[in-house]
């Protein structure tokens, strides 16, 4: 499938990316976001004539790599302050509606 | 006391002209006073400016001052401030009040800088007019009917207003310097990895950059001094040495090679903005730099690469704000799946939320190598343009933005017209390379700016090119008339 | 129909680090919830991660250890999916380019056949935390004090053709991580946990079948149980006409079955993409081989020096060498006791292993040391005393601890080797016992040797165990002729 002719999402499309990213998105909304999200297919579509060749990808603007830090135990027990910015804890867990597996 | 630089504020602090509690109380008085018509910041902290002002006063008498000691600053709304609420200009983080301290704000604060407030932005750095924050727009002080541009658009303002002295701000497609060019300022995105991005919340993690907003080049030196160097808990910072940018300002310009991307003068681009541009250059070779036009054949991918590589940083990044650890959390989730979707479907504005999707669709099975991986091969198509550039010339000059900007309310009717303005700053950030946006004059009383790019870590160059310019011109002098 | 059962093992070790892979946090198991989860390990808006040197220096160990190639440049991913115990909504995992590439693990099963399984890759990731399911006004509570405990998923190719090969191979694995000291092992507190991938084909017949993965098998006999149960399961499912589904199963230990895990059931799409908060990994020549400098001698190594050098079996060659620890001990007392090789392994895989599997304690925790009993073998190889009053203080050091010869000299146990004195007890005993010796006179060979058993027995008690039997036996037979 080509991206080229993809420009235009389905509201179903919508609904699927919409799932994937978690987000609510209440139907009568899904138009729209077709419309525009296709927009921005349509302008990034020109990538795929790119003169790219056998170039390879680049993830990071330098070329560097990465730094190793020495095991050390460094951080300290900070749950009272982290925890204040919580919706919801107790007993010291973050609580969430309940997982079921 | 607001129509002097931070370079001339740190003489008068330093001579004892004036003390740095008076300088605050000042520059508060005057956000009191303004911010209402501009609505620059988002959380002004003025208990904490009077008593960090205080102690910077003591500090002076110790003898232990810096430059930057006692000068006030304005910080934008992404960099985490301990104990002060940090939203990004969202719903989702309006109840957020950071219990931990972002590298380049501490860095700041230990220098003896006084925190007047947190400045609004689009959400999450999302927009180019600083219209989509949860707090209402940012106007621009030259026309309160115009954006001040963005996402910095609150720092942006506030500086241009004389709200305050100079002001961080950041830069993921042009954030820095396309606020900084509509609204007159001086503005410097930084060598990707020159500013720790610890504590800075994230857009797109491989774009992003902190940076100085400043009324001249010799501020924006003397700003990047305290924020730059090596941060061990940024595994993307540079473990370079920081110059003294402001010991290098007076340079002379003699044998400089500039070149004029042809690609920057091309259609689209505002025939009052390329005549100022030009005049600029003209400025610049008085002063003993030589002029050629070089090419930079990729510059209409840079848009298109950057809408898929962002959001699909952005939409990993933002995965985070799920409702169970910090921020905004739904009343009443159901279940787990009602959590999230809730959470962050009305945490998140739209515009958010459109690029959070146009990232995970990148980003999915079946469409990862048409886009996000081809995306990342014209990433590097436009580092090999500016690489071969540079092989040519030092620096390259051009406009910041190609019009004067929107009026409030224009992008949202056509917001592909906002990505395509950014044409002239995103490739900088694809190639990691600093750039700075310098004011160059005026059209219909709104400011237009010049864009300097350099190759990675030639900042220092790019201030004293900068700096030389702004000592023949007073385009920077300027000031919106209303906020005298 | 004739299945053949086809298996690969995900598994799941937690490197021995003092911090997580990506943070300065405690990785100390047991900890009181949430106290050892920083900014990082939540999460936190802003906070970066930087990575743990030693956890690289892990994972080259174990690629070193098992012949592997190693990733001169390997690449941190970002594996995205939301659940309460991923704090970011997203793991950073290895995707394309592992740290560790192909290796093999050699294991060895009860009928004496070894068979090599391959490994296809190892790679470096972060843990998640935890959800507790005890009721919080009907919601769940989120611990995330292991999230970002380092883990190397070690990924074998789908060579392993039953439970029990599958176990052989946790077995291994686990030897060889407890070799390299990359991680405790210790299952119960999860630091090695097991995805089991299984299908079924009809024997012969080269594609494989469709597969289900069973989810975290915490111990080996479970993961034996597990695979047995879903054998059964899917061969009643192809034989009554149906199909496997490819799907997550849960195994449940209470009820020995596996069920399908709905919550994971949703096709995921993980969209895995180079984090762009970590840089390349690039490891040198020269580092790769310091590493490959501190491997210690493996378990096959091992194994095959303990024949050739000390002359043992296989099979007693592979109980000491079971762990490093163990080994070690053994060779502690072969050294020290000068009693040779035999005697140690004997007394060290027979005595000392069934009295700590007995107590249930590792060779780490045994009460007699190495030396300790290195002196006690040594003072039955000098003759001062026999391998039965061995025994007994085996018994005093196992019980009361102490020193061996101290114990024979407060004990009084020191072997009688005074010929004359024997002789004195000999002849009391065949005085007081003359319709034995009757007996014995008029026996033939057989009965005669039967009988002498008697007179030994009588001697050895009146000498409380201390009289040299060899001196015993040969007055015996020279007093009672024959």
């Amino acid at each position: 499938m080509s991206p080229a002719q993809t420009s235009t999402l389905t509201p179903e499309q919508v609904r699927k990316i919409a799932h994937l990213a978690r987000l609510g998105i209440s139907d009568d909304q899904l138009g729209e976001y077709a419309q525009r999200l296709g927009g921005v297919l349509d302008l990034v579509a020109k990538l795929q004539d790119a003169p790219v060749g056998d170039l390879a990808p680049m993830a990071h603007p330098l070329d560097a790599t990465q730094r190793l830090r020495a095991d050390a135990v460094t951080e300290t027990n900070q749950r009272k302050a982290l925890q204040n910015v919580a919706p919801e804890t107790e007993d010291g867990l973050y609580l969430v509606p309940k997982v079921i597996e | 006391m607001h129509k002097q630089t931070l370079a001339e504020l740190s003489r008068a602090l330093s001579s004892g002209a004036i003390s740095s509690v008076a300088l605050t109380e000042h520059f508060l008085a005057r956000i009191q006073k303004y911010d209402p018509l501009l609505n620059s910041l988002i959380t002004t902290t003025a208990e904490q400016a009077l008593s960090q002002a205080k102690m910077a006063d003591e500090r002076r008498k110790q003898g232990k001052a810096t430059a930057l000691t006692g000068i006030p600053i304005v910080h934008k709304d992404l960099f985490c401030t301990q104990g002060v609420r940090t939203s990004c200009a969202s719903k989702m983080l309006d109840n957020f009040i950071s219990p931990y301290e972002s590298t380049v704000t501490q860095k700041l604060a230990d220098a003896g800088m006084v925190m007047l407030g947190k400045t609004n932005m689009d959400e999450f750095a999302m927009g180019s007019t600083s219209e989509t924050s949860f707090y209402g727009p940012t106007k621009n002080p030259w026309d309160l009917e115009h954006v001040p541009g963005g996402s910095s658009g609150g720092s942006a303002a506030a500086v241009a207003a004389r709200l305050a002295p100079i002001a961080t701000g950041s830069d993921t497609g042009g954030s820095i310097r396309q606020p900084a060019s509509l609204c007159g300022i001086t503005g410097l995105k930084p060598t990707y990895g020159r500013i720790s991005r610890f504590g800075m919340i994230a857009f797109a993690s491989s774009l992003d950059q902190g940076g100085p907003m400043a009324q001249t080049a010799e501020d924006a030196a003397l700003l990047l001094e305290g924020m730059a160097g090596f941060d061990p808990k940024d595994s993307t910072s540079a473990d370079l040495p920081v110059p003294r940018y402001s010991d290098t300002l007076n340079h002379d310009l003699k044998g400089l090679r500039i070149g004029l991307p042809r690609e920057f003068f091309a259609e689209g681009l505002d025939a009052g903005v390329a005549s100022l541009i030009q005049a600029a250059v003209k400025e610049l070779e008085k002063l003993g730099a030589s002029v050629k036009e070089v090419t930079l054949p990729s510059t209409s991918l840079a848009v298109p690469a950057y809408y898929v590589i962002a959001p699909a940083e952005a939409s990993s990044n933002l995965s985070r704000f799920d409702g169970v650890r910090f921020g905004y959390r739904c009343a009443q989730p159901k279940d787990l799946e009602d959590l999230y979707k809730r959470s962050r479907g009305e945490g998140f504005g739209a515009e958010v939320k459109r690029r959070i999707m146009i990232g995970t669709y990148a980003l999915s099975a079946g469409y990862y190598d048409a886009y996000y991986l081809q995306a990342q091969k014209v990433r590097r198509l436009i580092r090999q343009d500016y690489d071969n550039a540079f092989h040519e010339v030092d620096v390259l000059i051009g406009p910041t933005t190609p019009s004067t900007g929107f009026r409030l309310g224009e992008s949202a009717r056509d917001p592909l017209a906002m990505y395509l303005s950014d044409i002239y700053t995103i490739g900088v950030n694809l190639a990691g390379l600093p750039a700075m946006s310098l004011p160059a004059g005026f059209i219909n009383g709104l400011p237009v700016g010049l864009q300097l790019i350099g190759p990675h870590f030639s900042e220092a160059k790019l201030l004293n090119i900068g700096h030389q310019y702004q000592t023949v011109t007073d385009w920077h002098r300027q000031q919106p008339a209303q906020f005298a | 129909m004739e299945w053949e059962t086809v298996i690969g093992l995900e598994v799941h070790v937690q490197l021995s680090t003092r911090s997580k892979i990506f943070s300065g946090s405690d990785t100390t198991f047991g900890a009181e919830p949430n106290t050892q989860a920083s900014l990082i390990d939540l999460g936190m808006p802003g906070t970066l991660p930087v990575l743990n040197a030693e956890a690289i220096t892990k994972a080259v160990r174990f690629g070193l250890g098992i012949q592997a190639e190693i990733g001169h440049t390997s690449v941190f991913d970002r594996k995205n999916y939301f659940y309460p115990d991923l704090p970011k909504g997203y793991q950073i995992s290895q995707f394309s380019r592992p740290i560790v590439g192909k290796g093999s693990l050699e294991i060895s099963l009860e009928d004496g056949r070894k068979k090599t399984i391959g490994i296809t890759r190892a790679h470096l990731e972060e843990d998640a935390g935890k959800s507790l399911h005890e009721d919080f006004r009907g919601m769940t509570g989120i611990d995330l004090n292991r999230a970002g405990t380092p883990l190397l998923e070690i990924v074998s190719e789908p060579e392993i053709r039953s439970a029990e090969e599958a176990v052989a191979y946790l077995k291994t694995l686990h030897s060889i991580i407890r070799y390299l000291d990359i991680s405790d092992g210790n299952m119960a507190e999860g630091s090695m946990r097991c995805d089991v991938n299984i299908s079924l084909r009809p024997r012969g017949q080269e594609a494989f079948g469709t597969r289900a993965e069973i989810k975290n098998v915490n111990s080996f006999r479970f993961v034996e149980k597990a695979i047995q149960h879903e054998m059964e399961r899917q061969a009643d499912l192809l034989e009554s006409g149906g199909k496997v589904v490819q799907e997550t199963r849960l195994y449940d230990a209470n009820k020995n079955e596996t069920r399908s895990m709905r919550s994971k059931e949703e096709a995921n799409d993980y969209r895995y993409f180079p984090d762009p908060d970590l840089l390349p990994v690039v490891l040198t020549s020269e580092f790769i081989e310091q590493v490959r400098a501190t491997l210690p001698e493996l378990p096959t190594q091992k194994i095959q020096r303990f024949q050739a050098e000390y002359g043992l079996s296989e099979y007693d060659a592979r109980i000491l060498a079971a762990s490093r620890d163990l080994a070690d001990y053994f060779e502690s007392v072969t050294e020290h006791s000068g009693a040779g090789p035999k005697v140690s392994a004997n007394w060290v895989s027979g005595d000392l292993l069934g009295a700590l599997n007995k107590a249930d304690l590792d060779i780490k925790q045994s009460p007699i040391s190495a030396l300790q009993l290195a002196a006690l073998l040594k003072r039955i190889h000098d003759n001062t005393i026999s391998g039965k009053i061995a025994k007994q203080i085996f018994e005093i050091l196992w019980a009361e601890g102490g020193e061996v010869d101290a114990i024979i000299e407060a004990k009084g146990l020191k072997q009688e080797t005074d010929t004359g004195a024997i002789e004195a007890i000999v002849d009391q005993i065949i005085q007081g016992n003359p319709d034995q010796v009757a007996q014995y006179l008029a026996a033939d060979e057989n009965k005669r040797k039967k009988l002498i058993g008697f007179f030994v027995g009588q001697i050895m008690k009146a000498s409380k165990g201390k009289a040299n039997p060899q001196i015993v036996n040969d007055l015996l037979g020279a007093k009672l002729g024959g």
